[in-house]
């Protein structure tokens, strides 16, 4: 079978599901969404999965991931998992609000929607759905690309569950929440996941999100997810993502700012076997700051594609990139960062940097920092840099008696540390910090449940210094 | 002061156009309108051998299979490919042996665009071949070129004189089917210039073509072919004007070069097309293939270009680093003004060990323009410690223009080192300051400021090209140059 066929074969099915389950899918929602989803399933079956062929995934083969056989199912099916056992999740010093989800569903049946005493809402969209009408009439699929994005519709038209969380104007959450997102089961399983988040003004919200996978099983993971920070509020959001080589995850963000609101996104992607992260920021007042971070460490036959979009909508504001990845074996990476300035956005200040570090022929990279502007008072840059460990720091260390193996380990740390010191929350740091070293010695796994479950405090990077060298 | 800074842009950024004369020669057209009948004509005319006709038919109709590009930041027009006529040239061409025999008319024109064949031939020892329309008209320094077994000619000659290293070389490094233009340009070329430089020449003289476009209604469609044997060097540099007209004419150029073990091929290009006028009437379009190819090893080529003309420019010339240890290089200055598009950068292809690459590109858009960097580098697995260096920068005058950069970086390879960067800003409060404080009026200081911007391109240029570029770049932004 040719490309297409494959693809046009899982979208037939696709749609054909739609069609057969609409009553499951329709069940006890209002109206309007269900109009969404039908306006959505139309432009799914005009746009099909994206192709090679199209400028935005030239870089990135879904032949392989969309040939496989996935499993769709419309209510959550989890009663033979130890919950308790599966979520046991923690971070030293950090006292998280922890709201799980399996197999793209909440987990924890009895509370599915919580208001907390401050007034913000967490808990699961589809009950949020129900309870919340008038928050969704006013942001529900508002400031996604449903027009050209076949992932998006995709995701609307099928959207089941995900997470929900409000924050009411002027409230500070004090304790950070925490989404870890498992994938366990014994089928091949297709999950349209759809988080929305509303930061209303003057409130701040720290935002962990996880995406893990327990098993070995082939998973598709489209998730879509719309952030709102109304004026002058502040969202710190981390994604960390520790997949299985067998996983495919597409990530949608969408985030819409509003005048003096910041918003920065941190993805720390560990392991996967494809992953895309989409994220769209659109400065939609003045005086934004959007910072986007990323970095990377991938090996085995991975692949990870990050594309950021800022739209620079209004004036006085300014945005930040950093992505930093480090590519073994045959990875493969690609980094599309697009910086929009309109011509209404003067004394914009934009800036954008791409690093990889390739440590085999047989990785590679593609990196297109693209900068696209039309008012004249601005300042914007943007740099990439594709290269290897500098022999000189190497020579260095190992004129120092530091084996080369630990000297590499060193550098490839002090790389990656760029983009983990910009994460303000100390203790998450320092537990990213040493997820990263256990990453780069080789030890981390997807056996590690959660990413952040492991359970002794930040180790140093041990050396065994040769002496006989010395 | 601001609204006063902004009226000196004003007046920087709208210089008039000063080659837009039409002169009146008598022409010899092709019927309007493109099949294969058009193809055949051209072919006839030109009393080519049968393999071109076949390379162009071949071209003909893979081209017919093709669609236009949408990819650039461009916006444009439709572009009715019967609607342009694809032969136009000057009557009385035959037996040009004599400078004096040249079109009195033509040599008015060619004085006009300060070319004149006689002085240059005897003044700067530039060797010039002169295009106008569809075919070249006049070479000059022949002899003293085919003292060093030079070859230097029009295309049309070339043709009819060495066949075979027409054929060996011709679409060897853009193929008919690189892409939609080159395709077009291999059906219908008309005429351009050939330079074959032989084994251990160092070309004692720059060489020089001048492309004109003249007649109305005409797509001008040449190619150009270098070749540098082992061990030699050229310097190489075109130059290209039109006459004013209310529509757009369409230039589809071809550019290929090789260059062997341990050659060196300097291309400088300074492309002066009509612009369009303030409201953006009229004006070139110029979508041009260039490539060259470093076959052999220690090889250089470098591509140095000033573009200040056309309504639309696309345009990357690009280098194929296939011999190990060579060396590619890219420099350029574009100027966009009124509603001028320029969609532009180069294209580094390395495939040979230790290659090396640098691009530096600075653009300026002022009025209503658009101005894109595209620019691709590439680096194959094979092609161990490669490195590249690219820099772009843009330089904003005024407030409804644009300036873009889409960089595409693209490494297979664990020991190769590729940096890009890349700023846009405008002219800097703090900059104006500093020269005013020292007495430098706002318009000098900003002619200081964009001549300094440029000059690290412009320095990269032949000398007798570095004073026309720069009269350009005054012209361009009337005035800012002191």
């Amino acid at each position: 079978m040719s490309k297409q066929n494959k693809n046009i074969a899982l979208k037939n099915k696709l749609i054909n599901l739609f069609e057969e389950n609409k009553n499951s899918i329709f069940k006890n929602e209002p109206q309007y969404i269900s109009n969404l989803r039908n306006q959505a399933i139309e432009k799914f079956y005009q746009l099909g999965f994206p192709t090679t062929k199209m400028e935005g995934w030239r870089n990135t083969d879904l032949t392989k991931a969309l040939s496989k056989n996935y499993n769709h199912f419309f209510s959550s099916k989890q009663n033979d998992v130890d919950v308790e056992e599966l979520f046991k999740c923690e971070i030293h010093d950090f006292d998280t609000d922890i709201v799980s989800f399996l197999n793209g569903f909440y987990v924890n049946g009895n509370s599915q929607l919580r208001t907390m005493s401050d007034g913000t809402i967490v808990g699961s969209l589809a009950k949020a759905i129900k309870q919340y009408p008038e928050i969704f009439e006013n942001y529900y699929n508002k400031n996604v690309q449903s027009d050209k994005n076949a992932f998006v519709t995709l995701n609307t038209a099928f959207a089941q569950d995900g997470l929900f969380i409000y924050v009411p104007d002027g409230v500070e959450v004090n304790k950070a929440i925490q989404m870890v997102s498992i994938i366990n089961h014994n089928e091949n399983l297709f999950i349209q996941n759809r988080n929305l988040i509303i930061l209303g003004k003057n409130s701040r919200l720290t935002l962990v999100h996880c995406d893990d996978s327990i098993n070995q099983q082939s998973s598709f993971n489209n998730s879509v997810t719309e952030i709102f920070v109304e004026e002058n509020a502040n969202l710190d959001h981390y994604k960390l993502q520790n997949l299985n080589n067998d996983s495919t995850l597409i990530n949608s963000t969408f985030v819409y700012q509003k005048a003096g609101s910041n918003a920065s996104t941190n993805s720390i992607t560990l392991n996967g076997g494809l992953i895309r992260n989409d994220t769209f920021v659109k400065l939609n007042g003045q005086m934004c700051d959007a910072n986007v971070y990323g970095v990377y460490l991938m090996d085995k036959t991975q692949h990870i594609d990050n594309h950021v979009f800022i739209d620079h909508v209004e004036p006085n504001c300014s945005s930040n990139e950093l992505f930093k990845g480090i590519l073994d074996e045959d990875a493969t990476g690609v980094f599309n960062g697009h910086v929009l300035v309109r011509r209404n956005a003067q004394k914009t200040r934009a800036f954008q940097s791409n690093k990889n570090i390739l440590l085999t022929d047989t990785a590679s990279i593609d990196t297109q920092p693209f900068l696209e502007i039309y008012a004249d008072d601005v300042k914007c840059g943007h740099g990439a840099t594709v290269g290897q460990l500098d022999t000189e720091a190497m020579f260095y260390l190992r004129s120092r008696g530091i084996t080369e193996a630990n000297a590499k380990l060193l550098l490839m740390y002090a790389f990656a540390a760029e983009v983990i010191n910009k994460i303000s929350i100390k203790p998450l740091r320092d537990r990213i910090d040493d997820m990263v070293k256990k990453r780069l010695r080789g030890e981390l796994s997807i056996c590690d449940k959660c990413v952040l479950h492991c359970g002794s405090p930040a180790k140093e990077i041990h050396f065994d210094i040769d002496m006989s060298k010395v | 002061m601001n609204s006063d800074k902004n009226n000196i842009i004003d007046e920087v950024t709208q210089g008039e156009y000063k080659y837009g004369f039409v002169t009146d020669i008598e022409m010899e057209m092709a019927p309007m309108g493109l099949n294969e009948d058009t193809i055949r004509f051209i072919s006839k005319k030109k009393n080519e051998p049968d393999f071109l006709l076949e390379f162009r038919l071949k071209a003909f109709s893979y081209w017919k299979t093709m669609k236009m590009p949408q990819w650039a930041h461009l916006k444009i027009p439709e572009i009715n490919f019967q609607d342009i006529i694809y032969y136009a040239a000057p009557k009385k061409i035959k037996e040009l042996d004599n400078i004096d025999k040249v079109d009195p008319e033509l040599l008015e024109t060619f004085n006009k665009l300060g070319i004149s064949l006689e002085e240059q031939k005897r003044l700067t020892g530039v060797a010039v071949d002169a295009i106008i329309d569809s075919v070249s008209v006049k070479t000059t320094f022949q002899d003293t070129l085919a003292k060093h077994d030079i070859i230097f000619c029009s295309f049309t000659e070339a043709v009819q004189k060495h066949p075979d290293l027409v054929k060996k070389y011709l679409g060897s490094v853009v193929t008919y089917t690189d892409n939609f233009f080159a395709a077009l340009n291999s059906a219908v070329f008309s005429d351009g210039s050939f330079c074959y430089i032989p084994k251990g020449v160092r070309c004692p003289i720059e060489l020089s073509t001048y492309f004109r476009i003249n007649a109305a209604k005409t797509g001008q469609f040449e190619r150009t072919l270098i070749i540098a044997e082992e061990g030699s060097y050229v310097s190489y540099m075109e130059g290209c004007t039109a006459p004013m007209r209310d529509e757009n004419q369409m230039h589809a150029a071809i550019v290929e070069i090789i260059v062997m073990d341990d050659a060196e091929v300097k291309y400088s290009t300074v492309q002066n097309w009509y612009p369009g006028n303030k409201e953006g009437k009229g004006g070139i379009y110029n979508f041009v293939t260039k490539r060259g190819i470093c076959k052999g090893k220690n090889s250089k080529i470098s591509w140095t270009q000033v573009e200040t003309g056309s309504a639309i420019t696309w345009k990357y010339p690009g280098c194929i680093l296939k011999g190990d240890n060579s060396v590619g290089e890219f420099n350029s200055v574009a100027v966009t003004n009124n509603y001028q598009q320029a969609d532009t950068g180069s294209k580094m292809i390395h495939i040979g060990k230790n290659t090396k690459s640098t691009i530096i590109s600075k653009g300026i858009s002022a009025g209503h323009s658009n101005n894109s960097y595209r620019g691709l580098v590439k680096i194959s697995k094979k092609a161990e410690n490669s490195r590249n260096f690219s820099q772009c920068d843009s330089l904003l005058l005024g407030d409804k223009c644009g300036a873009h950069t889409f960089p595409n970086i693209n490494v297979k390879n664990k020991s190769s080192v590729v940096e890009h960067e890349a700023t846009t800003s405008k002219i800097s409060d703090d900059q104006l300051f500093y020269c005013n404080q020292r007495g430098i009026d706002t318009e000098s200081a900003i002619g200081l400021i964009v001549n300094g911007y440029a000059r690290e391109v412009l320095k990269k240029l032949p000398m007798e090209f570095a004073v026309e570029a720069q009269k350009l770049l005054q012209i361009s932004l009337e005035g800012s140059v002191g």
